[in-house]
């Protein structure tokens, strides 16, 4: 057993969990999506990213390009939220929720993408 | 390229990692932990507040607590964190500067910046392998010609150099062994530029490795090589290496052509010098007597060969003929430095000496020695170290025998105006009457110093507005081309060597010789005359002026008038 490889599918696992944590619930209720779990979701991708650095192999490109495509989203979406609730004030209303929260929706599709690609690379090694 | 970023994104994991936990664990402590705000209500910082201080914070800006004062325990949260993170950035940075040092890192770098320099060359260039002696005076007298180089040299020290030389272009050079086709291919072997490969190494195996490389892949290309023994010449030879050049036989060859015709032997120094070097004089080796040759190596060999071509009675001295083989000649053991052995090989009877051992300071004392017992002795002094030049030129030999400047010339020749070899295997059928002929003409060309040689090819490149006049049907001659466009009535100092055209070879070229498209001229003159001549080739009405005498208007308008008023001589 490779440690490394341990945290290595630990991180991109938990990045897909954690994104469907918050993902799940009515898309349009503030209740169902809390700020916390957001903020736990951008720190994971982002750790799951530097983690991916540095495979010259095409599986280890097509990992990277998942990750970057799901923080790509999550920061979006992290954006949103702090424009609605700081910048403008106008609070978590339905429409800005719905958007935040189809923005990390496609990060979690990402975030499958990514397991998937884990999962083929594993049964493929074959040993 | 690639492997830059690979390396850098690499290196740069852990220390991004480090960042990112303790950012991530210094903005939720602070989320958490209560403040209060000015009413003295609790007050939970928002994540958006919390990422803004943190991020202030870690870089050691520091603005301040906002929007509230801190609680004591939310100052003691802030200094935990203060220091963690600006020791995981301290981390950072110290790796990426640590990065930017390493050897592999640089290296990386280095090869990178090469093959872009390589991929963007647009002229044709030669590939030096070799950067040593004969490499250096190649890529100067090749860079001084505006032509292009790029030079791969083992020794890093070497190819350092090349950017403290002041040479006129820039020569891309790599670190690293010609022996590898890695290394060939990175140099722009396979570039469609690419015009020849020159292997200049000191080790026979790599010149050989280097020359059958290039012939596989890319057969276009011209391969010259450097090789000391006959065993790689002849192998060289077998898979088409297009020159091979041996210093020794080449000199040995040259010596041949200085008993035969003293006066070819002289115009051949003078066409194949560097341009700037002065003159030299013509040398006669005389033939009233027996030579001794010191040193029966290499080059004693191939010397020995041609003289006994020449029927000269050779006397060999050699100090361990256990080594070199015993010679077929006359034969003296010993080094030649000191009288005695001198003496036994009849040096006051002697006509010439070759001080030929592979060690200067032996050579030069055979040479002092000698001539204090001979002082009519006819020298030939062979130098192996470039630094010993000043030396070697103070005993004031009839020849010398430098094989590196040797290699020079020849291939600075081969790839600047092969035209002149061409020239130069004819001109051996001659009378020497006719080489001393033609040797006081080009000396009265030119003052002092060697001539310049260009070999001009009638197209449509380099010399348009001549070509497409000949294409239209216009007569010109060899005397016309060598008119001075600034008054016709004098010619310039210059002179048509040989003209190239299809299968035939014109020698000396008459002057009322007519030039046709598609010729390949070889001319020999002073700087300033090709200067003017290019004036004539590559303009039109100076080819007109010079050809008719007329100076035409050029103008649309004034050619207009000019016709009304029936002016046309």
């Amino acid at each position: 057993m490779n440690p490394e490889k341990v945290v290595f599918g630990f991180f991109i696992v938990l990045a897909l969990t954690l994104n469907f944590g918050f993902f799940v619930g009515e898309i349009e209720n503030p209740e169902h999506h809390h700020v916390f779990e957001l903020f736990a979701v951008v720190v994971v991708n982002l750790i799951a990213t530097v983690l991916k650095f540095g495979d010259r192999s095409q599986m280890g490109a097509l990992l990277l390009a998942t990750s970057l495509v799901a923080i790509l989203q999550l920061i979006a979406a992290a954006v949103v939220w702090t424009f609605a609730v700081h910048v403008y004030a106008t609070g978590l209303t339905p429409d800005v929720m719905a958007s935040i929260v189809s923005l990390s929706g496609g990060a979690m599709l990402a975030n499958v993408i990514s397991v998937i690609l884990l999962i083929i690379e594993t049964v493929m090694l074959r040993r | 390229m690639d492997s830059i970023v690979f390396l850098i994104v690499r290196r740069m994991r852990q220390p991004l990692l480090t960042l990112l936990v303790v950012y991530a664990v210094a903005i939720l402590g602070l989320v958490l932990i209560p403040g209060r705000d000015a009413d003295g209500g609790v007050w939970h910082m928002s994540l958006f507040h919390a990422f803004y201080f943190v991020s202030y914070m870690a870089t050691t800006i520091g603005f301040g607590e906002i929007p509230y004062a801190f609680t004591d325990a939310q100052r003691l949260w802030v200094s935990l964190s203060l220091y963690a993170s600006v020791i995981s950035w301290i981390y950072a940075f110290g790796t990426i500067l640590s990065l930017v040092q390493d050897r592999t890192f640089q290296e990386a770098l280095a090869e990178s910046r090469f093959a872009r320099r390589i991929r963007k060359m647009r002229e044709p260039f030669h590939l030096v392998c070799g950067y040593g002696e004969t490499g250096t005076a190649l890529v100067q007298a090749l860079t001084r010609r505006g032509q292009h180089a790029v030079v791969i040299d083992i020794d890093e020290a070497r190819t350092n150099i090349i950017q403290l030389q002041d040479l006129r272009e820039v020569v891309p050079a790599l670190h690293g062994d010609a022996a590898l086709t890695r290394h060939l291919q990175e140099a722009g072997l396979q570039h469609p530029s690419c015009a020849g490969v020159v292997a200049l190494t000191d080790d026979n195996d790599v010149n050989l490795k280097i020359a059958i490389t290039a012939k596989l892949l890319n057969p276009k290309i011209k391969v010259i090589s450097r090789a000391d023994s006959h065993d790689v010449e002849a192998n060289m030879a077998s898979f088409g290496t297009d020159h091979i050049v041996d210093p020794f036989d080449t000199f040995a060859s040259h010596l041949a052509v200085a008993f035969q015709a003293p006066c070819l032997y002289l115009l051949q120094r003078w066409l194949t010098g560097r341009e700037g070097v002065a003159l030299s004089e013509p040398v006669y080796p005389p033939r009233d007597g027996h030579w001794v040759v010191c040193g029966y190596g290499r080059f004693g060999k191939a010397v020995c060969a041609r003289l006994a071509g020449e029927g000269v009675r050779v006397v060999v001295i050699e100090a361990r003929p256990e080594l070199t083989g015993q010679p077929e000649s006359d034969f003296v053991a010993g080094r030649g430095t000191e009288a005695e052995t001198l003496n036994q090989a009849d040096i006051e009877n002697a006509a010439g000496l070759v001080a030929g051992t592979d060690n200067d300071a032996n050579n030069l004392s055979i040479v002092m020695t000698a001539r204090q017992l001979n002082p009519d002795l006819f020298f030939v002094v062979r130098q192996n170290q470039h630094d010993d030049h000043d030396i070697i030129a103070a005993v004031d030999a009839d020849m010398v025998m430098h094989p590196s400047s040797i290699i020079a010339d020849k291939i600075r020749v081969l790839l600047a105006t092969p035209m002149l070899y061409e020239f130069m295997s004819l001109a051996l059928y001659q009378e020497d009457a006719w080489a001393c002929e033609l040797a006081s003409r080009v000396s009265a060309l030119v003052q002092d110093e060697v001539p310049s040689i260009r070999e001009w090819s009638l197209d449509a490149g380099h010399t348009a507005a001549m070509h497409e006049y000949l294409v239209h049907g216009g007569q010109y001659t060899v005397e016309d081309l060598l008119r001075d466009p600034w008054y016709r009535a004098r010619s310039l100092q210059a002179i048509v060597l040989l003209i190239h055209r299809r299968n035939d070879r014109i020698l000396l070229p008459e002057v009322t010789t007519a030039l046709k498209p598609g010729d390949r001229l070889l001319i020999c003159g002073s700087r300033g005359a090709f200067t003017r001549m290019e004036w004539t080739v590559s303009h039109r009405h100076t080819l007109e002026y010079v050809k008719t005498g007329v100076d035409r208007p050029q103008g649309w308008l004034w050619r207009r008038l000019a016709t009304h008023k029936g002016y046309r001589r």
